[in-house]
């Protein structure tokens, strides 16, 4: 056991995807409990992991490192994939975070009743993908992993979606495909320009290897010091851009985010607990893990563009969550605001900047964890989540009014819950950085009031005033949380809190990798 | 270290008494749910009294480091109090004034189906008042800083299903937030310079790293302006104090007058080097404390319910204490917040009694003799109008007011513009607080009383009433008695003020100038509302146009709905179908069309597939010429 921990946490959903298909369809309980027994040992076996790992470091632990396959491809050289696995201040926590939320999101899916066999069986094998890509550090095994979401999450909205849900899976495939093939031709390229120290022949896919610049076949197209350029510009920024585009999709960055929106209302609640606190975080973990190390010079003279791209995620993404009338389609819009902050404190190149994104990677899947079950809570009740159809639930919701007052005020960065230490770290380095313009930071600010803007108004339109609702609704419907439901609020609403008051619970780990991450950035300038 | 090594108490009490009724409040009964609400706040005020005691006897400046709260490069804010005579004034204050109103507030409250709710967020505002003022960090002081905002937000909206209240609290909090926003930019500018945020630190290396006029250090200080001035409702953002009304009274008496409103006040006194170090923002506070004075003085002559005239008043008294700033009279703004949060506090509390005595009444001329059915009321907010309307030698408003003006007229940043606006100001206070005064308690009862007082809302009525008279005495004119209290006890912490040499002999020329102004007020007031009946009446349809502009707070809700509310919804609403995705949808158009354009070729009819190959093949024969 001790030597296979990140392996375990992978495959014990896999194999409990396999025990699934054994147990009879008409089992609905079975399939619950067998989901929720894999988490739960999940969430064991991560806390032996964090207890295994240390604290006081971001360096790479846990590593298990064997040989995958190896090819000869004649003039090509030698083809060698490894199973590379290992975790650091920047995985380590996000895999604590896909595990909680994976607990959660198991309590949530008890509402399900359609095909849960199949159900549960692609939650266990998106499960096993989300983890395999946190931990793969060969980029031939992280783009396996990488792809093994797409599909458990096309046939989950496509099937158990609602009443668009073939146009919005097919949305969202079409999209993630684009990404998959933009960031396919940037591994590529590297694979063919990389190669394992002293052996000019035989090409690797390590990410650890590919992050060395002197490991790059001399002449070579992604050869730090080659002169290979593509309509005037370095091939070394093409590839760059190209993942930078293929990650940012899936994060997803205005402009390339329209499918989020569609993929959220269509979705059953849990699966867009999954598709937004963890699925969007793959596309900030691309980047900090791939695009940033393996390009530092081409990442540092393309930063500015990051930059103004997270801030115009942020501005857009509140304008349109303020026009939104469909409560999850708000949030599913915050999302996209939210994630712009990542992108602006990793852009920002600086140590604060950097940790922020990291933290706020954490803090939203937290955070919008609670924001789309409080969707799901109303949806269950009515199926209605037309804000202007409600009105003074307060009055008949009180606990759910509670938890729907901490998930927005955490969300709109009030200090004391977690989004805020995320967010002043990130502006902190935004405005000390000098890779990106002082005004880009002060534009983001404007996000803030937004924030509050779309949040309060969405309270008072909801909560406050006299009860009412109107639609198809009644109010004999709105009963207020049920106990499963304050099972899954509380330890969310606690972490939130938890995270807000002592962050260098998370901080240790997270500050570590930002000041390795910052160095390996301006160090290779 | 002695007692005041406890001073982490301070904030905690209300902090676990808020934990406590969150957690738990609905299954209180009501006097657990007052003796927890009151009772921790009241701990907390006898926990600052002790530490008080032992300041005095020692004083020094005190940091209390709880834990550290962030640590990532430079940002290290650790969870720190931070304890001199400014904080210690304020937090007397805080807790002091919070617990007597309380005291008020549990029999005020007491039909409330709310009840545990309103002390759960009277609570947490009070510690987050707290952790505001007592913050050695900026982002402590922030955090205190969002958190009274929060609880003011929640304890303005406290009746939510009147739709108008949930309009005033998201108001609040939108203005107030945009204020906040400048202060954070002013904030990420000082941790770009300082790499750090602590405020000793950054105070100490200010005057070194910033020249004295230096357009950063301007750009700094005006910045965090935009943050005071968005909670203590200044212009630009004064707007929304007035509609904050519709919360319960005795959370208008303890937020919306005693301290969160001075948060700005104590910001600007805090951070008093950076200030000092830019002329232009120091002029910027006084200007923008003057007029302000003067707008929301004028308004509050023409408000018809009570409780607008006094937040009105607020507003204005606090133009007072930015006008001392920004002439450099430090002590004398904390003096003027400190007397005005008495008499302010009591005279929101004596309202409060008033509007309950009369269910619910808030329109003053429906009031009206008042004065011999409830006579507490009466005696004891007048001594809180006295001492708001500057009644002289008796009252503590006198002695801060004049404190002020003459620092106004005699300081070395002083000028006679500000000088005339706060004599000005002192005369519409006069002739507004007698109009009140006179309107609500004397004349003919229009309204019978249907409930007096009980004892737990008279006994702060009565506490603070004493308090309004006495505590101007702790800091008199240097040329009555040798008696400077608070500006001695701030000393080491707020520079002094300097005052142009050779103007001290006509110091009791001016306090006497200001005497026969405020008497002069008080006096058309008596005037017009007393001696003359009707001719208040004729007065406002002579100006119809100038009284409904002051009427409506001078138009600045209408402007900023035309400036801002509109351009920003509009924006929401051209954004609703989120434009980008149109682009995208166009793409997947033209895909489908090209498809149905080319689909139709393939027709299954011969002659045209002959035709395409017989038009390609010459298309090819033809180009293979050409080229």
């Amino acid at each position: 056991m001790p030597d296979h921990i990140l392996t375990y946490l992978i495959f014990l959903p896999v194999l409990a995807a396999f025990l699934a298909l054994f147990i009879p369809r008409d089992r609905s309980a079975w399939f619950r409990v067998l989901n929720l027994a894999v988490c739960g040992v999940q969430g064991i076996l991560t806390i032996i992991a964090i207890v295994r790992y240390g604290s006081e470091t971001g360096d790479l632990r846990l590593i298990e490192r064997t040989e995958w396959f190896s090819l000869n491809l004649g003039t090509w050289g030698s083809l060698r994939a490894e199973y590379f696995l290992g975790v650091d201040g920047l995985s380590l926590p996000l895999i604590a975070l896909t595990v909680f939320v994976m607990i959660i999101a198991g309590i949530s899916s008890w509402t399900i009743t359609k095909g849960v066999k199949g159900y549960f069986t692609l939650m266990l094998i998106l499960n096993a993908a989300v983890i395999g890509s946190f931990a793969a550090l060969d980029l031939l095994l992280f783009y396996l992993f990488f792809e093994f979401m797409l599909l458990p999450m096309f046939f989950l909205i496509g099937i158990w979606g609602g009443k668009r849900r073939e146009y919005a899976s097919i949305k969202f495939f079409l999209y993630t495909l684009c990404g998959s093939i933009l960031i396919l031709v940037a591994f590529i390229g590297l694979y063919i320009s990389g190669s394992v120290p002293g052996d000019v022949a035989t090409h690797t896919f390590n990410i650890m290897y590919l992050r060395d610049g002197s490991n790059y076949v001399p002449g070579s197209v992604l050869d730090p010091s080659g002169t290979w350029l593509i309509g005037g510009w370095s091939a070394r920024n093409w590839a760059f851009l190209l993942l930078f585009v293929g990650f940012a999709i899936k994060l997803p960055m205005v402009p390339f985010h329209t499918w989020l929106p569609d993929a959220h209302v269509e979705a059953p609640t849990p699966v867009s607990v999954i598709l937004a606190a963890l699925l969007l975080k793959i596309g900030g973990y691309g980047l900090l893990r791939i695009a940033y190390p393996l390009f530092p010079d081409a990442a540092l003279s393309l930063s500015w563009m990051v930059g103004l791209f997270g801030v115009v995620s942020i501005i857009y993404g509140a304008l349109t969550a303020m026009a939104s009338k469909d409560l999850k389609r708000l949030i599913a819009y915050s999302s996209v605001s939210h994630m712009g902050y990542v992108l602006l404190g990793m852009a920002s190149a600086t140590q604060e900047g950097v940790s922020g994104a990291v933290y706020q990677m954490v803090s939203h899947g937290v955070i919008t964890t609670m924001l789309f079950l409080i969707a799901g809570v109303l949806y269950d009740r009515t199926n209605d989540r037309m804000i202007e159809n409600y009105s003074g639930l307060a009055r008949i919701m009180p606990v759910y009014f509670v938890v729907v007052l901490i998930a927005f005020f955490a969300s709109l960065g009030l200090p004391g819950f977690s989004g805020f230490i995320a967010e002043i770290m990130v502006f902190l380095g935004a405005f000390r950085s000098n890779v990106i313009h002082l005004s880009l930071a002060i534009i983001a600010t404007l996000g803030l009031a937004l924030g509050a803007a779309y949040y309060l108004w969405t309270i008072q339109r909801m909560f406050f005033g006299k009860l009412h609702v109107r639609g198809a609704a009644s109010t004999e419907q709105l009963t207020d949380l049920d106990l499963r439901e304050k099972v899954m609020f509380l330890p969310l609403a606690a972490i939130t809190l938890i995270l807000g008051i002592f962050p260098q619970l998370l901080l240790n780990y997270i500050d570590p990798f930002a000041l390795g991450f910052v160095s390996l950035l301006t160090g290779g300038s | 270290m002695n007692a005041v090594q406890y001073l982490w108490l301070v904030p905690l009490l209300p902090l676990l008494g808020a934990v406590l009724l969150i957690v738990a409040g609905r299954n209180m009964s009501k006097p657990i749910i007052a003796s927890i609400g009151a009772g921790s706040v009241g701990l907390s005020a006898l926990t600052v009294i002790v530490i008080g005691v032992a300041f005095l006897s020692n004083p020094d400046v005190y940091e209390i480091s709880v834990w550290q709260w962030i640590a990532v490069g430079n940002l290290t804010p650790s969870i720190e109090l931070h304890l001199d005579a400014l904080s210690l004034m304020f937090i007397f204050v805080i807790t002091f004034v919070g617990f007597l109103i309380h005291l008020y507030s549990v029999e005020f409250m007491g039909e409330d189906s709310g009840y545990a709710r309103f002390f759960a967020c009277l609570n947490l505002f009070v510690c987050s008042m707290l952790l505001l003022v007592l913050a050695g960090n900026l982002v402590l002081l922030y955090l205190g800083w969002e958190g009274v905002g929060l609880c003011s937000y929640l304890l303005i909206g406290f009746w939510y299903e009147d739709p108008k209240n949930g309009y005033a609290a998201r108001k609040a909090f939108i203005i107030t937030r945009v204020g906040d926003t400048a202060m954070l930019i002013g904030l990420f500018l000082l941790f770009a310079t300082f790499n750090s945020l602590d405020i000793e630190t950054i105070l100490s290396a200010a005057p070194s790293r910033w020249e004295q006029g230096s357009s950063i250090a301007t750009v700094a200080a005006l910045l965090l302006l935009g943050g005071a001035a968005g909670k203590s409702a200044q212009l630009p953002l004064q707007n929304w104090l007035p509609d904050a009304m519709a919360g319960p009274t005795p959370v208008s008496a303890l937020i919306h007058a005693a301290t969160m409103v001075t948060a700005g006040v104590y910001l600007i006194a805090r951070m008093n080097v950076l200030f000092e170090l830019s002329p232009v923002a120091m002029t910027t506070v006084g200007v923008v404390g003057a007029v302000t004075l003067l707008i929301a003085g004028f308004s509050a002559m023409t408000q018809t319910d009570l409780k607008r005239v006094l937040a009105y008043s607020t507003i204005s008294q606090i133009g007072y204490m930015f006008l001392a700033l920004g002439v450099g009279a430090w002590s004398a703004a904390i003096f003027h917040f400190f007397t005005h949060a008495f008499f302010k506090a009591l005279l929101f509390l004596g309202a409060g009694a008033i509007i309950e005595a009369l269910h619910h009444e808030h329109n003053i001329f429906r009031m009206g003799g008042l004065r011999k059915q409830l006579p507490i009321v009466f005696i004891t907010f007048l001594a809180g109008a006295a001492s708001l309307a500057a009644l002289p030698l008796v009252t503590s408003g006198f002695y801060s007011k004049d404190m002020i003006l003459w620092y106004a007229w005699a300081g070395e940043k002083g000028s006679g513009l500000l000088f005339i606006a706060g004599l000005v100001g002192a005369l519409v206070t006069a002739l507004y607080t007698t109009r009140l005064v006179i309107v609500t308690f004397f004349g003919y009862a229009n309204t019978r009383v249907s409930k007096r007082p009980g004892w737990r809302m008279t006994m702060p009525l009565g506490v603070l009433a004493a308090l309004s008279v006495v505590v101007g005495f702790l800091e008199v004119p240097h040329n009555f008695w040798h008696a400077q209290l608070i500006s001695g006890f701030l000393g080491g912490v707020l520079p002094a003020a300097v005052i142009d040499s050779g103007i001290e002999a006509y110091e009791w020329a001016l306090q006497l100038l200001a005497a026969v102004v405020t008497l002069g007020g008080i006096f058309i007031g008596y005037f017009v509302y007393m001696a003359t009946p009707g001719l208040h009446e004729l007065v406002k349809k002579k100006f119809p146009t100038l009284h409904q502009l002051m009427y409506d707070g001078w138009g600045f809700d209408a402007l900023y709905t035309l400036l801002f509310v509109k351009p920003v919804t509009w924006l929401a609403r051209a954004s609703r179908g989120d434009v980008i995705d149109g682009i995208y949808t166009g793409i997947a158009w033209v895909a489908i069309a090209a498809n149905r354009a080319i689909a139709t070729t393939q027709n299954g009819v011969m002659r045209w597939y002959v035709l395409g190959i017989v038009v390609g093949a010459l298309l090819i024969i033809t180009l293979g010429i050409l080229v």
